[in-house]
């Protein structure tokens, strides 16, 4: 495990470094396979959280035929509903969400993006990446293990989530889903520690913290917070397999089991409660703090304007992370904890929106009056910030104890999460895609495909979450297999049901223009130079594109300035990159 | 929960105070210009390996402190019954303190240059902290023993598995203390040494202080200020 080296005194990398002492692979399989470089890590990550996507995808088609057509598709039976919304939920946001933001654009963007060569721990990042692919792997082989996978619903409550009538509860199902979690989170922390410590100690000479671009600033703070998070998880789904195995009663109560009195005593399934949302509500940030940060980057490059309001950015980021951790119990109001409680959490949660909505505003001011480019990122980032804006509505009716309690449970909860924990960022992932390929294949990809993605992806996804809204209001429950027979489901909602998922079809489909697009213009797409977007960060800077091992060639970037000037008055170009030296030695003086 | 969010909080403050001091305020738009032209906000001056393993002590507390919260609230439920502290855990316990000591002294000696007793003391901490764990399986077998099996009670689980996890941690710096020894027997580049018994000695003191607590909370000492934190809590 040879580190990056950091010089003598590790305080400034030096300028030069010689390249001996960068651990240059030298065989293909060091190279492409088992490679310690940031990059090639974090295509294997983003390219294995995209296949689990698929999977993911597919499930929800499966499950959204089953609404909208209940009992014309034998095969899907109430077990196999509940495995495909476990299995889907619990896929997309901790297996694809985090892994693609933490692991493939952290990986990918921090080194470049503070201009560094590479993690500051290579050998565990690799590690990291390979248990994640262990981790998915589990998960997926509970779709092949007798029983089949687990149905307990993403959160995985106890006392069901173990007895025998949940599907996978008394087989292999839910031990794999368990041991699969553990297997991320230790590969989790791994990656996670080279996120932080290498923004921590890994930056280019005059890259102060004020300098960073957001993506960096997300992805670190999410970073952080995923590190303290996840171990609640972890200690949920230990104890929870101790119970499970070894027949503890951490959390299962005393309870008569198929007419049978188990030998289970008092355990509390409250105690996982707090434990899952402990992990849960932060995890929320976790893939949305990354997305902001990405998406302020976004706007500015392709609206030609510095961010609006950037300590302020800062400041909400950190002011969210720190939050985070003390609202967890607005998921719990209706578990019969205390209520001087719920009033608490409920004004917790009030207060993060916030730092949310000033960032909100930031991203507005900075749209007005740009250089407005309807690039495909920015029509992206353009989506993000209404459909994130519609789901903090919702999220703010349901962070209210009275108004939560009886839309608990119903369709309008799955329509908040999705508009603001799923679509939202999977719209950030896209525009994402959509910026940063040119710098990972030296080739742009297709416009009129990248519209097409986006135009379907966009109003597709209204027409299939907005709708739900509605349905939640009317009653229809969330997790109910079959509501075909609910007298105070009217018919037309059963039409509505038909109608989206004809649409989540649609949209399911056109992701494979977008897979199509991926391969097609690695090959085929128009070159597109070192820096295509004309953008002022780092990563654009380097001397090639697609970025060589270590970078930078032989020497690291010097940085002068922040990462938004854009249309500085006086500058020949309408930007400056952040390591482009001072150009009026009169402007620099500003500080006294 | 109430300890996490002690723990998490405290984790706050360092971060806080780090914070304040990153110039957070400053007008970055304002601040363009040449190296060192604006004071104080670069890389600290520590191995990057150093800080490495702050973060990663941070995550093993949150572990901990996490176990030691939902300890705390299912002690709350009635059909909870504490074991009788084994005795054996006091000699183990004088194990870890030694192997701490060892550990220290090691780095004080490496500072000093003093190669032969820094490797005298790097053994004499790893077998310290394999009598530690030796003297911990034996106090499973005795509980096991004298019927105190894992499922018949939460607080048997509770203690085989937060014993269990942080034997776990012991083992895995045994690890890293052999192949510091290792290092240090070759003889290698004499500041690579002393930054792995360095880091080595920081884990070591910092599983000791994990150790001590879970000790006065598995013995009943702490049971007061459990108490506190699950009042806080219903
Ligand atoms: C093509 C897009 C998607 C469609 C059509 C879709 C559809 C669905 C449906 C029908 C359910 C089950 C509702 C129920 O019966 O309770 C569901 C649950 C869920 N979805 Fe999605 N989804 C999509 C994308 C996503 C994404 C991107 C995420 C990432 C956060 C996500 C996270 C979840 C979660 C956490 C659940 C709850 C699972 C549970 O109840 O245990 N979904 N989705
Ligand atoms: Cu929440």
């Amino acid at each position: 495990m040879v580190d990056v080296p950091l010089g003598p005194a590790g305080l400034v990398p030096p300028a030069e470094v010689e390249d001996v002492e960068l651990y240059h692979p030298h065989s293909w399989v060091t190279k492409y396979v088992f490679s310690q470089d940031a990059k090639v890590i974090a295509i294997q990550y983003s390219a294995t959280a995209l296949a689990v996507g698929l999977i993911a995808l597919v499930l929800s088609w499966l499950m959204r035929l089953q609404l909208g057509f209940p009992g014309v598709f034998s095969f899907i039976d109430a077990n196999a509903y509940y495995q495909f919304i476990t299995m889907h939920g619990m896929m997309m946001v901790v297996y694809v969400l985090t892994a693609l933001f933490l692991g493939g654009f952290g990986n990918y963007l921090i080194p470049l993006m503070v201009g560094a060569r590479d993690m500051v721990f290579p050998y565990a990042n690799m590690l990291s990446f390979w248990l994640y692919l262990l981790a998915v792997l589990v998960l997926v082989a509970s779709f092949f293990a007798p029983g089949g996978p687990t149905g307990a619903g993403w959160t995985l409550y106890p006392p069901q989530a173990i007895t025998s009538g949940t599907p996978g509860g008394q087989d292999w199902g839910i031990i794999l889903m368990l041991v699969s979690l553990m297997i991320f989170i230790i590969g989790f922390t791994m990656g996670g520690l080279n996120y932080v410590v290498t923004v921590l100690q890994g930056r280019a000479r005059g890259m102060t913290l004020m300098r960073m671009p957001l993506t960096v600033w997300g992805i670190f703070t999410a970073s952080v917070m995923a590190l303290l998070a996840f171990p609640a998880l972890f200690v949920g789904a230990v104890m929870m397999l101790f119970d499970r195995v070894l027949g503890t009663s951490f959390f299962m109560p005393a309870m008569v089991e198929m007419g049978q009195q188990t030998d289970r005593n008092g355990g509390s399934p409250l105690l996982f409660q707090h434990l899952f949302w402990f992990f849960g509500h932060p995890e929320v940030y976790i893939v949305a703090l990354p997305a902001f940060g990405i998406v302020s980057d976004l706007i500015s490059t392709h609206a030609r304007r510095n961010v609006f309001g950037y300590r302020m950015m800062v400041w909400a980021i950190l002011a969210i992370g720190g939050l985070s951790f003390i609202v967890w119990a607005h998921h719990m109001y209706v578990s019969g904890m205390n209520p001087y409680f719920g009033f608490f959490f409920a004004t917790t949660t009030l207060i993060i929106a916030v730092p949310t909505a000033i960032k909100v505003y930031n991203w507005v001011l900075t749209l007005w009056r740009g250089d407005i480019h309807l690039t495909v990122p920015m029509l992206f980032a353009l989506a993000f910030i209404v459909t994130f804006l519609n789901g903090g509505l919702t999220g703010l009716f349901l962070g209210n104890v009275v108004v939560d309690v009886p839309l608990s449970d119903t369709m309008f909860v799955v329509a908040h999460f999705h508009m603001v924990m799923g679509v939202a960022p999977i719209l950030v992932i896209f525009g994402a895609i959509y910026h940063w390929y040119p710098k990972v294949t030296g080739r742009m990809l297709n416009d009129t495909l990248g519209k097409l993605h986006f135009w379907v992806t966009f109003l597709g996804a209204y027409a299939i979450f907005f709708p739900m809204h509605y349905l939640g209001l009317i009653g229809m429950p969330r997790r109910y297999h079959d509501v075909a027979d609910f007298a105070f489901i009217p018919a037309s909602a059963h039409t509505l049901n038909a109608f989206i998922t004809v649409v989540a079809l649609i949209v399911g489909a056109v992701q494979l223009v977008f897979l199509f697009n991926l391969i097609w213009s690695l090959r085929h797409g128009r070159e597109a130079g070192g820096n295509p977007w004309r953008a002022t960060t780092l990563e654009w800077q380097t001397p090639t594109t697609p970025p060589p091992h270590g970078n930078w060639g032989n020497e690291t970037p010097v940085v002068y300035r922040w990462a938004y000037d854009y249309s500085v008055p006086g500058a020949k170009e309408d930007f400056l990159p952040q390591n482009h030296p001072p150009i009026a030695p009169a402007t620099a003086g500003a500080a006294p | 929960m109430s300890i996490i969010i002690l723990f998490v909080g405290l984790l706050a403050l360092i971060a806080g105070w780090w914070l304040a001091r990153q110039r957070l305020a400053a007008k970055p738009w304002l601040e363009e210009g040449a190296l060192g032209e604006f004071p104080g906000t670069e890389a600290t001056a520590l191995p990057a390996v150093k800080v490495g393993l702050g973060v990663f002590l941070a995550v093993v507390g949150a572990l901990f402190a996490l176990f030691l919260s939902a300890y705390s609230m299912r002690m709350g439920l009635e059909d909870w019954r504490s074991i009788p502290t084994p005795g054996l855990l006091w000699p183990n316990t004088g194990m870890l303190i030694m192997s701490s000591i060892a550990l220290q002294w090691a780095k004080v000696s490496a500072d000093r240059d003093d190669a032969d007793v820094t490797k005298v003391c790097l053994v004499a901490g790893g077998v310290f902290a394999a009598g530690f764990l030796i003297g911990q399986l034996l106090v499973w077998r005795q509980l096991n023993a004298s019927g105190y099996f894992l499922a018949a009670n939460p607080a048997n689980a509770f203690f085989y598995l937060i014993t269990g996890l942080h034997g776990l941690h012991m083992l895995g710096g045994l690890v890293a203390l052999e192949r510091t020894i290792e290092k240090a027997w070759r003889g290698g580049a004499t500041d690579q040494v002393r930054l792995s018994v360095d880091l080595c000695a920081m884990y070591w003191h910092f599983l000791l202080l994990i150790w001590l607590i879970l000790f006065s909370l598995l013995t009943g000492w702490a049971d007061q200020f459990v108490e506190i934190c699950r009042q806080l809590l219903t």
